[in-house]
């Protein structure tokens, strides 16, 4: 440890960073010491991920521009450019992801690169690349590390043999047996443990902080992070919301910091209670169901689940009404996409799915889309588009598939596709969604995020669906481009009252125009509450925390 | 505008177009025949051009390039020598169906005067469904190796022939001008068509001049033989296959290889889009084969079949083909230059330097085109 002239260990001064023009951070500043333990908390594209790649020299930073502002470490300024000098400087990294070699054992993998060698007459005519590996010292090296964290997990083991859990262990192992590891930042390392395994972790991290190490923890579990924590940063929208010692917050404090109560975005005046009343909207909340019971249910999901990787649907019940917004939110990884997306039949889901009363056969994409379901993938560009056919194929493809459109000939024996049609159609779009382009022609995948958005908003519409499924309407895309998507979905909604679930991240987005939100955590849902609910009610169910009056809405 | 053009029709192609002009100017000085020549290369140009059309149905399907197309010319070898084997027999059971039906221009002297377009009709008919059957089969394998066609297809492609070097051996055909002499069964490597439908497509309208031309002080024979009627069934079956890809079905087919997850998601059945694909694809290329077979005169057996998926394959990417793109246009350039530069190099480079390079330098442009054409599939 070199502590020289007190400099604090890392300090962020004035951090900034654009990408396209488009704002992700602004103004970080704040410093961590050797030994503590800071808890960085947000939402979904709160900015955390682009922080972290900053700090980390990620090369998705430089050639974006680089970053505003200054980094210092041990008081001296550095601008990391590749993830090597950050390493090098100590600065260790558990991803998300696991970046482990599965048919690896624990040792070898926690030791890759910084191998124990053995001296030999090869090495040293040629060089260390030659040498051979002392086994035994690795492996005396590879259990240190293991233990110091607390777990028992052989070191022999290899990595595709092991459980979830002990994959997180052998990653931050990797990280500690680095002799000069002196800042760790870990990105949701107990999302994939059980509870048990994260309290272990949580006693580890602490006796690493003790030995010096500082460590960034990064983590959706409100509880740990207030637990392990010394002091605790609120990000959201890019910006650095507090900066205070954890003992002095309590975990609705951070929920509610997080989801910003404030930052409503409402275009028609909503009443929202400025301080949670809880009775009271339990009794808004049942006034509203015994209107909407009236009507029949659109959609009816029973005990639904899906295996979508990624986002994993356990068991999951609602019931949408017709002409209703139903809004899906929830922590990404917690399986709220899974529930659109198992419904369309494109990933394998189990339950039982009844429209408008009639069973709905699963794991068929044809079978949805005949029963006049339309759906907006999250994933544009690798499921809602076609990037290298022109627009009037990306929007009329689907109802020509399905409804045999835009075709001419006799039906089931020669049908040639009707590009007049098509043209048409597309420019109709093109006008009323201002799609910017040079016209039905050109490549999907020449038009900017947003317009390709439009795109997919149009191919669902051109279907005149019964009910439309939407997944995250607004990502990637805008500003402008966000409120006029927003809009459209709301004026069709009226126009046509068409039954529309979105399913968003965003949070405000989804309370801005839903008539009633879900919010889905660990594959089921935590529970449904109106859109005019207290913004830090929907924090606290996305935190896993059960409401009693979202409980009792949902019963 | 040339920027344009450079762009739209890509370097590569332009660079081999200039190339083929500047050989096609360069002969008449080093005493090759252009005529002649030019001749040549239309003649290939229809010869081959079906079984480089055949390659776009599976790019379009997102199969990648056909390097299975020997399955197909299979397909089509079993129709050729079928034909001859039950030319007689077809040609009984047509005059039988004549009589019994009462179809008047079902006549005998019909029979005889169109024995041949009867022989290479049926050697197409029996083929197609054979192909069909293949094309099903290789294409249901496909569909278990996404992503890894174009490899898995050139070893279906190489152990179709050999499994059929036994079965040519074995399968009981028993015509004279086909079998081994000696043996009295088993297939020859190498069958004449002659007598059964040697050029019926060649000499169908065929546009035939003899004339001399003076160019500077040489005298140039020119005697040349356009093969009408070959162009003509090209035209028909790559309009065909541009119809096509029109329909319906075509346009799934497209939207299968441009996003899988697009057509999946919009209710299109992939596997059974692709299938097709396969299946039009063998078809094609054993339709194609039987094309070549009339103009070549000969049926190859054997390993005849083996190296005949690289010259279409290196033909559609000079197009401008991608692995995952191509029209009917990258066809018809592709196989124009492919066929030009093959033709021409040899015979311009002999007379140059007075040898017999003509085999080597064949090898040399042939392989080392498919060498330039896979190379490009990377960036496609």
């Amino acid at each position: 440890m070199s502590d020289n002239n007190n400099a604090p260990l890392l300090q962020l001064d004035h951090i900034g960073k654009e990408y396209y023009g488009n704002r992700v951070l602004s103004d970080i500043s704040f410093s961590i010491e050797a030994g503590e333990i800071l808890g960085l908390v947000g939402e979904n594209g709160a900015g955390k991920s682009t922080l972290l790649n900053i700090l980390f020299g990620m090369p998705v930073i430089s050639s974006t521009g680089g970053y505003e502002g200054s980094l210092y470490l041990d008081g001296k300024q550095v601008n990391f450019t590749s993830p090597t000098q950050a390493l090098a400087a100590g600065i260790g990294m558990v991803h998300q992801e696991f970046s482990l070699i599965p048919g690896f054992t624990a040792t070898e993998n926690i030791l890759l690169n910084r191998e124990v060698l053995n001296g030999s007459l090869m090495s040293y005519v040629f060089s260390e690349r030659v040498s051979t590996l002392d086994r035994d010292a690795m492996k005396a090296r590879a259990s240190e590390a293991i233990k110091t964290l607390g777990v028992h997990i052989s070191p022999d083991m290899t990595v595709n043999e092991m459980p979830v859990g002990y994959k997180q262990f052998i990653e931050i192992a990797r990280e500690i047996d680095r002799k000069n590891t002196r800042l760790l930042f870990l990105d949701e390392p107990t999302a994939v443990l059980t509870e048990q395994e994260a309290d272990i972790l949580l006693i580890a991290l602490g006796k690493l902080a003790k030995s010096g190490i500082a460590i960034v923890f990064i983590s959706h579990r409100l509880n740990e992070v207030k637990t392990l924590c010394d002091r605790i940063l609120v990000l959201r929208d890019g910006k650095l919301i507090t900066d205070q010692k954890a003992s002095g917050l309590t975990t609705r404090q951070i929920a509610s910091l997080m989801v910003g109560r404030e930052s409503l975005r409402k275009e028609e005046p909503v009443e929202i209670p400025d301080e949670p009343v809880e009775e009271a909207n339990v009794n808004d909340a049942l006034t509203t169901t015994v209107k909407k019971k009236k009507k029949k249910p659109a959609l009816k999901v029973e005990h639904l689940w899906v295996d979508m990787p990624g986002e994993t649907v356990r068991d999951v019940s609602f019931e949408v009404q017709k002409g209703e917004i139903f809004g899906i939110g929830g922590l990404a990884g917690h399986g709220k996409l899974g529930i659109p997306n198992g419904i369309m039949g494109l990933y394998p889901a189990g339950g039982k799915v009844r429209l408008f009363g009639k069973k709905l056969t699963l794991n068929r994409p044809r079978a949805a889309l005949g029963r006049k379901m339309a759906f907006v993938s999250e994933d544009r560009r690798g499921v809602g588009l076609l990037l290298d056919e022109p627009l009037d194929w990306n929007i009329t493809f689907t109802a020509m598939q399905m409804q045999g459109r835009f075709l001419i000939g006799i039906p089931h024996i020669f049908q040639l596709r009707n590009e007049l049609a098509m043209a048409k159609e597309t420019r109709k779009f093109i006008e009323s969604l201002s799609i910017k382009c040079t016209g039905p022609n050109q490549k999907a995948g020449e038009l900017s995020g947003g317009n390709q958005q439009k795109v997919c908003l149009a191919k669902a519409f051109v279907l005149r669906p019964d009910i439309l499924l939407i997944c995250e309407p607004t990502r990637g895309i805008d500003i402008g481009a966000k409120t006029l998507v927003l809009d459209t979905l709301k004026e069709y909604n009226k126009e046509h009252g068409t039954t529309i679930i979105i399913t968003s991240s965003e949070l405000e987005e989804l309370r801005s125009v839903c008539d009633r939100v879900a919010i889905v955590d660990e594959g089921k849902i935590a529970g449904v509450l109106p859109a005019s609910s207290p913004a830090e009610e929907f924090g606290m169910l996305m935190m896993g925390e059960k409401l009693r009056s979202a409980l009792a809405y949902t019963e | 505008m040339i920027k344009n053009f450079i762009k739209n029709a890509g370097w590569p192609r332009i660079i081999i177009a200039l190339f083929l002009l500047a050989l096609f100017i360069t002969a008449p000085f080093v005493g090759v025949n252009v005529f002649t020549s030019f001749n040549n290369t239309v003649v290939r140009f229809g010869m081959n051009g079906i079984m480089v059309l055949a390659m776009i149905p599976m790019v379009q399907a997102g199969c990648g390039l056909n390097f299975g197309l020997p399955l197909g010319i299979i397909a089509g070898l079993l129709g050729a020598t079928l034909s001859i084997e039950l030319n007689t027999e077809i040609l009984a059971k047509l005059a039988e169906l004549g009589e019994q039906y009462k179809i008047s221009w079902l006549t005998q002297e019909f029979l005889t005067t169109y024995r041949e377009p009867i022989g290479f009709a049926s050697a197409i008919i029996i083929a197609i469904p054979v192909a069909a059957v293949l094309g099903w089969l290789y294409g249901k394998l496909l569909n278990r190796v996404k992503g890894d066609e174009m490899m898995i297809a050139t070893y279906v492609g190489f152990s179709s022939v050999s499994f059929m070097c036994i079965a040519w051996l074995l399968l009981p055909y028993k015509h004279p001008t086909m079998v081994w002499g000696y043996a009295g069964r088993g297939l020859r490597t190498t069958i004449s068509v002659e007598g059964y439908w040697l050029h019926v497509l060649n000499d169908w309208l065929a546009l035939k001049f003899e004339d001399t031309v003076k160019i500077g002080d040489k005298v140039l024979d020119v005697n040349l033989a356009i093969p009408t009627g070959m162009l003509i069934f090209f035209a028909i079956i790559a309009f065909i296959v541009w119809i096509f890809m029109r329909t319906k079905t075509g346009t799934a087919m497209t939207a299968v290889g441009s996003n899988p997850e697009f057509a999946r998601a919009s209710g299109v059945n992939v596997d059974k889009m692709r299938t097709i694909s396969v299946v039009m694809s063998t078809i094609l290329g054993a339709i194609g084969i039987i094309v070549y077979e009339q103009s070549f005169g000969f049926i190859q057996l054997y390993m005849g079949p083996f190296y005949m998926a690289l010259p279409a394959v290196a033909s559609i990417l000079l197009g401008g083909a991608s692995v995952n793109k191509a029209t009917i246009l990258n066809v018809i350039i592709g196989t124009f230059l492919f066929q030009g530069i093959l033709t021409m190099t040899p015979t311009v480079f002999n007379s140059v330097f007075q040898t017999d390079m003509s085999e080597v330098i064949r090898l040399i442009v042939s392989n080392g085109m498919i060498l330039y054409a896979l190379t490009r599939k990377v960036r496609a």
